[in-house]
């Protein structure tokens, strides 16, 4: 089966390279990243990922705007929120504007590889 | 500020040590400071504060204690600017980790890094903050909070 292909979105260069390390032989392709909102718009396109994980609180374009705007460009791209953010209300909202997960920083591979396998679903695990 | 209150930024603190590769992270008694002689090490992350709270969030690390933290992460990449977005980073993740408890209208700001302390705009000398300090390896680190309520 071919790797689902990633697009990872923060604006911590260490989170970003984290999130790539955790794919290495793992089920994921990371194909593009970006440092904020306005650059994952200008990336999508070239990428195509079938996968994005979305930080929220980032400079030019919070993830929230950002997630609106890519879903409303690829409906079928399945989003993974992974912030800082805990409270409820944020994860509704994020969920309201389209993303399918929400994963809280601190994490760890275990859970970042758990809340994508369980973005995906079965078929893809 | 109530023991609660500052009980939710240890335990930030505590969670997020608690993700690296050595979990053996100590919390000290928080104590006040006076803004005029702000508590700082190396590297500061300051996450400004809007809302019912106003105010500043920082976390200040010496820079051993940063490069120590990437490799716990499994960051190798040990450069000056991974310590800085680190040192943000550590920042960004406790205040956004206290909207558990204070809710959405918490809003935090992008992390603004700088060496050594917080300035004035940031930190105003009229005002005091809570300092926890923070023991992780050999190193010791510090969260403090100024905010009004």
């Amino acid at each position: 089966m071919d790797k689902l292909r990633m697009m990872v979105v923060d604006d911590s260069n260490i989170i970003r390279r984290k999130i790539e390390r955790s794919q290495q032989g793992g089920l994921f392709d990371v194909v593009g990243t970006a440092g904020s909102g306005v650059e994952a718009l200008a990336l999508f396109g070239q990428v195509d990922p079938d996968v994005v994980t979305m930080d929220i609180t980032m400079p030019q374009m919070d993830g929230i705007e950002c997630i609106t705007q890519l879903k409303a460009r690829k409906p079928e791209v399945k989003i993974l929120v992974v912030s800082a953010l805990s409270d409820k209300a944020t994860g509704i909202e994020a969920l309201e504007c389209g993303a399918q997960g929400f994963l809280c920083k601190p994490f760890d591979d275990v859970k970042l590889n758990g809340a994508l396998k369980e973005l995906v679903g079965d078929s893809h695990v | 500020m109530s023991e609660a209150t500052l009980q939710v930024f240890i335990d930030g603190v505590i969670n997020y040590f608690q993700h690296t590769s050595d979990k053996d992270v100590k919390v000290g008694s928080p104590y006040l400071a006076e803004n005029h002689r702000p508590a700082a090490f190396d590297f500061t992350g300051i996450i400004g504060v809007s809302g019912p709270y106003k105010g500043t969030v920082y976390f200040t690390a010496p820079k051993a204690l940063l490069t120590h933290l990437l490799l716990a992460i499994g960051e190798k990449d040990t450069s000056m600017e991974n310590i800085l977005d680190l040192v943000g980073e550590v920042s960004n993740t406790i205040s956004g980790n206290a909207r558990s408890e204070f809710g959405q209208e918490f809003m935090i700001s992008v992390p603004v890094v700088v060496e050594g302390a917080p300035s004035v705009i940031h930190l105003p000398k009229e005002l005091r903050s809570y300092v926890i300090p923070v023991y992780w390896k050999a190193y010791s680190a510090a969260v403090v909070i100024c905010l009004e309520h």
